[in-house]
């Protein structure tokens, strides 16, 4: 049911872990839903430099979770605020419908990492042309 | 790569000597067992001949058992058949609420036609307590229905009580056996049954094909109207081929079920003492009154359906009571009517062996799970948290 890039990106997932000196993380979804995303961002001059994630869930989520770690990785906080669930879902050929929910939480995972960086780092932000 | 199978409780392989036996159905005795030519009676002996053999099986009488296209089929017809015949007697069915989804749903479905449900609690190891059922009867019942052994969690029923206890009302008891044939002894008249279902994929037969055992006297709407098939209650020819087939393997299944058990027993006692060696795991279900060959366990910060697609890529067949294989956002009612919080539901696994597996099977799966499970932990937040919190 999952397509061979699902498949990949869930044996083989790119940027697990978390970086201990993050400056933007992000917590999305309950573990009674059975799904936890955890995004850590290292940001600089308004550029994703690295991004890690940890997911608890199924094989859905932890290859979208991946997936959207290697869509923003170099990219600026508008593209990463831009990331949508659709072009995740499409990027790993499409989901299952049932499982459409997760790639939605890895964009909302994205979007709480970025918005934390925000907060904590407003000045910054502003620089960057961004304010929540 | 050697494939392991341990996905026995959702469906079995047919066994070589079934599939010679069924062979012959689909060539040279095709016919009909409703036609008067010779064709057709080579077929009706046949047809006796499996519906004896079912018989055999179960301590019944050969017209006390319809064929049916199955498990499913056979526990609709079951509670359907009973509740409309006996409307005029009362409303109401006495279930558990961790039956089969055959059951559930058949049940939700009378809901909507005027019965009335009660869905027994069970307790911590998935038991129904007779007492509980005895409780639950009102002038108004007209069905009890427990299953034997349940699929996810393997726990037994004190099948012969309850049936004892529907008796003494004079209400009619029904028992999905789906799991237990093949598994354990079963006897309509020991269990004190008067409807029981079971599904020959289940114990090395073909899939699409199951038997109601009804009691004789027992009173019970016919489920396909159309030709005089099966006494008139389920039309449609015969599935011949997948009959015989049937007939086949629940004699095949229920041989030497005492020896077979016990080998089944050793590997699926060996599976549990190892997994749960493995730090925050639990064991679902009874300990001792289990299926011989269930293992269900729930392994805590991890998700059952990633667990599964790990173990398949390692050439491990297993299933899960996870939402996302029960296709819905919750998991499993079974693990949910144990009392078992969500996350650790999620994180089930279950692994059901059948006579075909062997100590080398177990030995594989016992060398790769931790390794899985402690990658999968790996990159969990909720082990995290669950680890800096101890520290703390």
């Amino acid at each position: 049911m999952y397509s061979e890039k699902v498949m990949d990106h869930f044996s083989n997932p790119r940027n697990v872990g978390e970086i201990p000196d993050a400056n933007g993380v992000g917590t999305v979804g309950n573990a009674k839903c059975g799904d936890i995303m955890r995004m850590y961002l290292k940001v600089e001059d308004g550029i994703i430099q690295d991004v890690k994630f940890k997911t608890f869930g199924c094989g859905a989520a932890i290859a979208t979770s991946s997936m959207a770690t290697e869509m923003v990785k170099g990219k600026s906080l508008k593209d990463a605020l831009a990331l949508t669930n659709k072009a995740v879902a499409e990027a790993l050929d499409g989901l299952p419908p049932v499982k459409m929910h997760c790639s939605l939480l890895a964009e909302e995972a994205i979007h709480a990492a970025v918005e934390d960086y925000i907060k904590n780092n407003p000045e910054e932000a502003k620089k960057a042309g961004i304010e929540l | 790569m050697n494939r392991i199978y341990m996905d026995n409780a959702g469906t079995t392989p047919t066994s070589p000597e079934v599939l010679a036996k069924m062979l012959p159905y689909f060539g040279e005795c095709f016919g009909n067992a409703s036609s008067i030519h010779s064709t057709g009676r080579d077929a009706r002996k046949a047809l006796e001949e499996a519906r004896r053999k079912v018989a055999d099986a179960l301590g019944a009488k050969p017209n006390e058992i319809y064929f049916t296209a199955g498990g499913s089929e056979s526990d609709n017809w079951a509670l359907k058949g009973s509740a409309f015949a006996r409307q005029d007697k009362g409303n109401h069915i006495i279930t558990s609420s961790i039956e089969h989804h055959a059951i559930l749903h058949t049940c939700e479905w009378l809901e909507k036609h005027g019965f009335e449900v009660t869905y027994l609690p069970v307790d911590e190891y998935g038991r129904v307590d007779p007492a509980d059922v005895e409780k639950a009867i009102t002038d108004k019942t007209i069905l009890i229905s427990i299953m034997a052994a349940n699929n996810e969690i393997g726990t037994l029923q004190p099948i012969p009580e309850i049936g004892k206890i529907a008796h003494a009302h004079g209400i009619p008891f029904h028992c999905d056996a789906v799991q237990a044939i093949g598994a354990v002894p079963v006897n309509v008249n020991d269990w004190n049954v008067d409807m029981l279902s079971l599904s020959g994929h289940k114990f090395h037969g073909p899939k699409g094909i199951g038997a109601l055992y009804v009691r004789t006297g027992t009173k019970l709407e016919s489920f396909v109207h159309g030709g005089a098939q099966e006494r008139g209650r389920r039309a449609g020819t015969e599935n011949l081929p997948a009959i015989v087939g049937l007939g086949e393997a629940i004699t095949l299944a229920t041989q030497n079920i005492e020896e077979k058990s016990l080998r089944i027993m050793q590997m699926r006692d060996r599976l549990i003492e190892n997994i749960l060696k493995i730090p925050y795991t639990r064991l679902n279900g009874h300990p001792m009154q289990r299926l011989p060959g269930n293992v269900n366990v729930s392994i805590q910060f991890i998700e059952g359906e990633a667990l599964l697609l790990r173990l398949d890529l390692a050439g491990i067949a297993a299933s899960s009571g996870s939402a996302c294989t029960s296709g819905s956002l919750d998991p499993s009612h079974v693990l949910l009517a144990i009392g078992l919080p969500h996350e650790i539901a999620h994180g089930s696994l279950r692994l059901s062996l059948s006579d075909w597996n062997t100590e080398a099977d177990v030995d594989e799966v016992l060398k790769v799970l931790p390794g899985i499970v402690e990658n999968l932990r790996s990159m969990s937040p909720m082990w995290d948290d669950f680890i800096s919190k101890n520290n703390q």
